[in-house]
């Protein structure tokens, strides 16, 4: 009997995405946060959400999580998240960022209480991760630092068996080594093929080898959208020789940017060995890509560029830097 | 549709582990407020040691005092003796009033402030569990607090009178024969009960600001009532929504209690009257709706 449930649970599992949105819209009186965006994250994926500020990444993840009203159709684990919020988040869990743990609660009772209603909930595992922490479970939220605030949301996060996490934000404010840690333990405690990770940042070179799909937004839509294999093999950058600047730019660069005098540009689907005779190619990073796709006047970039190439190489060097 | 969504959860609880085994999401959501809100217990102990302080300074004396009092007539002595008993539980349900309305004003606005209802929300409690659980503790948890609070304070009261009273030399049952220590206290457990349902829709009232005032709760709570009242002074010159609040108020002691024409000190009981009253079931009504729309208002809420 108990494997047959297993075997239908699975089956259930297999049958549906873990996320699966249709014109998933949602406006703030006239500004429009949500504008008909589709989405479908499957089983096992590590999705990167990526956009600037107030292009709609939270509205998202809010709408994912149950926490704010939308138009259009979203199943999280085939739940309707608005609806069923409690229901879901037994099989889904969040950080919305730093600083939302309690300020007055005792890390033990903390601890008592996520086991208490959560019947997914493993407490030694939470108690192993903290032990392996400064944190004191007598000690208040409001007496720990931020990093550890952040240390003791993962530890109870990791010990809950979610098959969705939600990451909004989650290291925003911390420095540089809890922000390795976070990550670090995620991967290598946490996550395995039967669970999703979603997350947003903006310290995006942090998120490039954790990630397995990648997705712009702005504005409310999703301007970008592939798996990190489709990114590695797709984008490539070249910092040009000057000799073949004109030949490069022939083949339509999606971007162009002065770095210490040279052009660097950014191709989409250009063949790797065509313009390694060009110059020096490597794999863009997330964040180069992102301010191509992002920024409305490339081509403007791309002539300014060109007009300061011929000036001073110190002049050029304060731009490179600048940028 | 209903076996497959209740397989998981089956499932998850027959894994082995130390997980527990069921849920208690009330259970725990009601001491999560215990701990959080400590002013439930701590301003009703404070106050009853005040009570206690100022009662051990008018008892400077007492022995001569008591001894004068015995030559009343009995309803008259029954009266000042026990006065002070009285004293010390009124103070204790007006404490307790004013802590449950304030706990209410701040029980959804806190957590939307400080930005933790983003991480209650992260968890599989409903939105109805947590306002249940909210709504229990002026309407259970108070009055259990201060009905434990008031009987150790008259206790305290008692023994200290009777210590005093034999050190002179006195007997002390006078006070305990004109101070019924357990007929007083289920009156006291009768009393509460009966101001905590006529209150409810007070709370009721102070949950809904809660959940929906951005700011000020305390004067989105009771402005409205003060305009509608001074509105209705000024144009009509009655003051029919003034009478009402004040019934709201106060009313459960006229319907609750059958005052004697003698004395206070020693009310009749008439629960039939108070259950009849249509105060009551009105008032009840009227929490019952505020607390579905606070139900219904956490669920759109977000972080201030």
């Amino acid at each position: 009997m108990p494997q047959q449930r297993a075997a239908r649970h699975r089956k259930n599992v297999n049958a549906m995405a873990t996320i699966e949105a249709r014109g998933l819209r949602k406006t703030f009186g006239a500004t429009v946060a949500l504008d008909g965006i589709d989405l479908h994250v499957e089983e096992g994926r590590i999705l990167g959400m990526i956009g600037p500020n107030g292009a709609g990444k939270t509205t998202a993840l809010n709408a994912i999580l149950g926490l704010t009203s939308y138009e259009g159709e979203l199943k999280v684990l085939g739940r309707d998240p608005w609806t069923n919020r409690d229901k879901l988040m037994r099989d889904v869990s969040f950080i919305a960022d730093v600083a939302v743990l309690p300020r007055w609660i005792r890390v033990s009772q903390l601890l008592d209480y996520v086991a208490g209603v959560h019947p997914r909930f493993d407490r030694a595992k939470a108690e192993n991760f903290l032990a392996r922490t400064t944190i004191k479970r007598t000690s208040k939220v409001r007496e720990l630092s931020k990093g550890m605030v952040a240390q003791l949301h993962l530890a109870i996060v990791m010990a809950i068996d979610a098959r969705l996490l939600v990451l909004d934000e989650p290291t925003l404010g911390l420095d540089i080594l809890y922000r390795k840690q976070f990550y670090d333990s995620l991967l290598n405690d946490y996550f395995d093929r039967s669970r999703t990770i979603i997350v947003t940042t903006h310290q995006v070179e942090e998120v490039q080898d954790v990630l397995t799909d990648l997705m712009f937004i702005d504005r409310g839509r999703i301007v970008l959208e592939c798996s990190m294999e489709e990114f590695d093999s797709r984008y490539l950058e070249v910092m040009v020789n000057p000799e073949h600047l004109a030949a490069a730019r022939a083949l339509k660069p999606m971007h162009e940017r002065p770095v210490f005098g040279r052009s660097v540009l950014l191709f989409d689907r250009v063949d790797r060995d065509q313009l390694e005779t060009m110059g020096e190619v490597r794999r863009p990073s997330i964040a180069d890509l992102f301010v191509a796709v992002m920024s409305p006047h490339s081509q403007n970039v791309a002539v300014s560029a060109s007009l300061r190439r011929d000036e001073p190489a110190g002049q050029a060097n304060q731009v490179g830097a600048a940028k | 549709m209903n076996s497959s969504e209740t397989v998981p959860e089956s499932a998850g609880v027959s894994d082995p582990g130390d997980r527990p085994a069921t849920p208690q999401p009330f259970y725990w959501s009601v001491r999560r407020e215990l701990w959080e809100n400590r002013s439930i217990y701590v301003a009703p102990i404070l106050v009853a040691i005040v009570v206690l302080f100022g009662f051990l300074v008018s008892t400077i004396g007492l022995p001569e005092r008591r001894r004068e009092v015995l030559l009343l007539d009995p309803a008259k002595a029954r009266a000042a003796i026990e006065a002070p008993y009285d004293m010390a539980a009124i103070m204790l349900i007006l404490t307790a009033f004013i802590v449950g309305v304030f706990y209410c004003l701040d029980a959804l606005y806190g957590e939307r402030r400080d930005r933790s209802i983003l991480f209650w929300k992260s968890l599989p409690v409903s939105d109805r569990t947590t306002l249940l659980s909210k709504a229990t503790i002026p309407l259970v948890v108070l009055p259990l607090v201060t009905f434990a609070i008031v009987v150790a304070t008259q206790l305290v009261m008692m023994l200290w009178t009777s210590l005093l009273l034999i050190s002179h030399g006195m007997s002390p049952a006078s006070t305990w024969t004109y101070v019924p220590l357990f007929r007083n206290s289920f009156i006291l457990l009768y009393g509460l009960a009966a101001i905590a349902l006529w209150h409810a829709p007070i709370y009721g009232w102070a949950l809904l600001i809660s959940g929906w005032a951005r700011r000020a709760t305390f004067l989105w709570a009771i402005l409205p009532f003060f305009a509608i009242a001074f509105f209705e002074r000024i144009t009509f010159g009655t003051s029919h929504f003034a009478s009402m609040l004040k019934d709201r108020l106060m009313g459960f002691a006229p319907t609750a209690f059958a005052f004697n024409m003698h004395s206070v000190n020693c009310p009749q009981l008439t629960p039939g009257a108070y259950l009849s009253s249509s105060g009551l079931w009105l008032g009840l009504m009227v929490a019952v709706a505020f607390i579905a729309v606070a139900i219904r208002l956490r669920r759109y809420r977000g972080p201030l």
